[in-house]
């Protein structure tokens, strides 16, 4: 296993720490200071479920915005600014300095999800009731979000070898939400007549990263428990469609000629 | 005989230009040079000649349409052979939230130092480069010198033995530039070669072992400045005073031009004592006499303006 | 390599895919059922900020009530449309049934008037919360207090309570309304129920009113039994309660649940004072006195 990839993602992070991205957790904290105070007045006896609604929508998204609009500038942003050329002309392969790059962006977000996840357990302290065996499940959410999380931001950082930040990010977003309605689409196939359309749903299933598999939330807020076989399919999931991004992005990049 | 440092053959890049991208821009055409270890090896040419497109291919941002190079006898290919050289880029850009401490840390990771070698060899190029009052200041705070100086530093990183330096003088104020100069002659002193790019043809002739002159992507000549300079001495300069009173005499073989009561003239070698006779007879007090030496840039602009005049630009459609 | 990477990547990715649907379908099907039979404004997209939404539509749905509810002659039409939706997106808000059992089926000022749409949500919740007693209470009320349908309602009674965590009281609720049909007694039984297993405020202030009522309906009955050995003494009804303590049938001064004495109307029933906020609930008619 090579070296050369950590110093990369090291200093990605310390990239999006200096351009203060982390900021971004003052928002979440004054949205769950908010909801805190507030919860009580919506309705009696469901302030912990909107509470964890609320936080676990707020990290996903939070955690979104921040995957796609890093991820899109991983490359793009080297290649735009030069900071590339001395870089490469050190013995550092392509590939090497692309998973650097993925693994400091998934590594600022996890370690945003750590201080979300904090504030929403603050939240749920204010409001009372106390922490029982069944809220183990909400830490599962967060994996699970941090599992989307991973995904979204190899998508970004596989379109950023190739195309500007504006056109990435419309790919990635568009991937994302055609992964969310995934099941849907191919429901519609399934209920048509026609053989073509069928077939075209059928392939987007199994083609488009399917992200509704992660979807957590609401087993979260009721304290469902989440089968650990499911956890480790979605994280087999996760980790081959990564890995079959990486590879892809590696591919063009290392054939990139820049600029 | 050594291998040599750098070996090109038949390098060629070409460019897809036009909105289908269907027309290909030749921008270096079968360059074929060698450069010998320990040399400081001028690279010359115009801009947009390819200069800067020859060290992008030596150091894998690009890739050649044709044709192969070898560096230290590793081709460009290989990305281990980046271990033996060092590159500052054109005009180089660095993370700017960096500090030239940590930029010289980061990159330093790649050459297997251990942390505290880096932290001595960084410590000690910041000082060679004259930046180590401002190593903890952010780079985006450095003046186009500053950077340069670090983009040197950074260059010489892993203690290379090739080092390649596209414009190194560039943005600088002429004590930076003889800073750059000393540097460029301490590593040809430590037995590294220097293959430098630039358009400023005085430094190259008061540098460099041999040059290469390259325009529109082509090599038009390559040599020691000395021998492409000997080639071409033929006229000689006399600085000359006219007596109060006196006119300049009529029929001199050579041109005159005044300046504020002196004058120049140049004539051709053969007709010097008779240019002398004609302005002892004048009674014009002579101040000098000097061989007017064509300098590299003469040469230099005879053969671009000879390559302009015989081509056009390298047409390759794809079918 | 990568040529030959990623095909083979995506062929074990979409295996995995057919592992995973697998899996969440056990766990998906109930809600499916239920999204099945729904007639929702919305289509059910598989989301992931779907509870978050249904959260905002309870939101919405209560302030809409709170806000009509002030207002004289309002009527509720949104009421469905918004718990609809909200119980759509989230068929695991238990409240949001409960709150639709109660308002959504109340006639008059209070509601929306719609006791078939209220049992038609409780159902769908349900049979999305297969273990929720509180929704069969909730169902068992609906056909006994609305629907009268009292042989419905019993045998809901009795399924509640058989459900996990529920209250011995269910049972025996569910045999009095069994052999009485609808009676004060049972209905007290009920709206208790209703008003013990419910936290939210608007939903146990109906409850403690109708328990008022109830009670000042009990407190009539027995006044106009009195009244009626009053007339078996002295031929003729009384005029007002001090002649019957006058009479001696009756110690101290009854007053109704909220403290304002009972009168006797001139047709010789008792009645509540006229200025007592208590209103007797219309459906309230036909419930048969407590058995002597």
């Amino acid at each position: 296993m090579s070296a050369a990839p950590m110093p990369v993602a090291v200093n990605t992070f310390r990239e999006a720490v200096r351009d203060r991205v982390l900021y971004n957790l003052v928002f979440f904290a004054l949205l769950m200071i908010g909801a805190a105070i507030l919860v009580g007045q919506i309705s009696i006896g469901i302030d912990r479920l909107v509470i964890v609604n609320l936080g676990l929508s707020a990290i996903s998204l939070f955690g979104l915005v921040m995957a796609i609009f890093i991820g899109v500038g991983l490359v793009s942003k080297e290649i735009e600014k030069r900071t590339l050329y001395s870089l490469l002309a050190q013995p550092i392969r392509r590939w090497e300095f692309l998973i650097g790059k993925y693994a400091g962006l998934v590594l600022t977000l996890v370690v945003n999800n750590f201080f979300m996840t904090l504030g929403l357990a603050a939240a749920l302290f204010y409001v009372g009731r106390p922490f029982v065996r069944t809220d183990a499940v909400i830490l599962v959410s967060i994996y699970f979000i941090l599992l989307e999380l991973a995904l979204v931001t190899a998508i970004a950082l596989f379109f950023s070898c190739f195309s500007t930040p504006m056109l990435s990010t419309l790919f990635t977003l568009g991937i994302y939400i055609t992964g969310n309605f995934a099941s849907d689409i191919r429901g519609f196939g399934d209920f048509t007549k026609s053989p073509g359309v069928k077939v075209v749903t059928r392939v987007i299933y199994y083609l488009v990263p399917n992200f509704h598999n992660f979807n957590s939330i609401a087993a979260a807020s009721h304290g469902e428990p989440i089968p650990l076989a499911l956890v480790g399919q979605n994280t087999l999931y996760a980790a081959l469609y990564v890995a079959l991004l990486l590879v892809a992005a590696s591919a063009v990049f290392s054939h990139r000629n820049l600029k | 005989m050594n291998a040599p440092a750098i070996e090109i053959l038949g390098l060629t890049k070409d460019y897809p230009v036009g909105f289908w991208r269907k027309k290909m821009r030749r921008s270096l055409d079968n360059l074929t040079l060698q450069v010998e270890e320990g040399e400081i090896f001028g690279y010359l040419g115009p801009n947009g000649a390819g200069k800067t497109t020859t060290l992008k291919l030596l150091t894998g941002l690009i890739f050649p349409t044709a044709g192969t190079a070898r560096v230290r006898g590793k081709s460009i290919d290989d990305v281990t052979m980046h271990r033996e050289i060092g590159y500052l880029p054109e005009q180089p850009y660095f993370y700017d939230y960096l500090t030239a401490r940590e930029l010289l840390d980061y990159y330093g990771h790649f050459g297997g130092l251990s942390k505290a070698q880096r932290r001595e060899r960084v410590a000690q190029l910041l000082e060679r480069v004259g930046l180590a009052s401002a190593a903890n200041l952010q780079l985006r705070k450095y003046s186009k010198g500053m950077l340069q100086r670090a983009g040197i530093a950074q260059a010489m990183l892993h203690d290379p033995k090739v080092v390649f330096l596209d414009e190194p003088m560039s943005g600088l104020d002429p004590v930076g530039r003889r800073e750059v100069r000393d540097i460029i002659l301490e590593l040809k002193n430590q037995g590294k070669t220097v293959f430098f790019s630039t358009h400023i043809l005085s430094d190259a002739e008061m540098l460099c072992d041999r040059v290469a002159v390259l325009a529109s992507g082509k090599l038009l000549g390559v040599g020691a400045p000395g021998d492409i300079v000997a080639l071409e001495v033929h006229a000689m300069d006399i600085l000359f005073e006219l007596r109060e009173g006196r006119s300049l005499p009529a029929g001199l073989p050579g041109q005159v031009t005044t300046m504020g009561g002196r004058c120049h003239m140049e004539v051709p070698e053969s007709d010097l004592y008779a240019a002398l006779e004609q302005l002892r007879r004048c009674e014009a007090r002579i101040l000098s006499v000097l061989p007017v030496r064509p300098t590299l840039e003469d040469y230099f602009l005879r053969l671009v303006e000879k390559e302009k005049v015989t081509s056009h630009t390298v047409e390759v459609t794809v079918r | 390599m990568a040529s030959i990477a990623v095909p083979l990547l995506f062929a074990t990715v979409a295996g995995l895919q057919t592992r995973i649907d697998a899996e969440t379908r056990s766990i998906a099907q109930k809600s499916d059922e239920v999204l099945l039979r729904s007639p929702a404004a919305i289509q059910k997209m598989s989301f992931g900020y779907d509870s978050l939404l249904a959260d905002i539509y309870w939101t919405r749905a209560v302030q809409y009530y709170g806000a009509r509810f002030a207002k004289k002659g309002a009527t509720f039409e949104l009421l469905w449309p918004l718990l609809d939706i909200t119980t759509t997106l989230d068929p695991k808000l238990i409240i949001a049934y409960r709150f639709g059992a109660i308002f959504l089926s109340e006639k008059g000022t209070g509601g929306a008037g719609r006791p078939d749409l209220a049992i038609q949500l409780v159902k769908r919740g349900m049979a999305a919360n297969p273990d929720e007693w509180h929704l069969d209470l909730d169902l068992g009320f609906l056909y006994y207090w609305r629907m009268k349908d009292y042989t419905s309602a019993a045998r809901t009674f009795l399924a509640a309570s058989k459900k996990p965590g529920a209250p011995q009281m269910l049972a025996v609720t569910a045999a009095h309304v069994a052999e009485e049909g609808g009676s004060l007694d049972t209905s007290q039984m009920i709206w208790s129920e209703i008003y013990e297993s419910n936290k939210d405020p608007k939903i146990r202030e109906r409850a403690l009113q109708t328990l008022q009522a109830l009670k000042a309906a009990q407190d009539q009955l027995h006044l106009n039994e009195i009244a009626d050995e009053y007339k078996n003494r002295f031929g003729r009804y009384p005029a007002s309660i001090s002649e019957l303590r006058s009479a001696g049938l009756l110690n101290g001064i009854p007053v109704d649940p909220l403290g304002y004495p009972y009168v006797f109307g001139s047709d010789g029933k008792a009645a509540l004072n006229p200025d007592s906020p208590i209103v007797i609930p219309q459906d309230l008619n036909g419930l048969a006195a407590p058995k002597q």
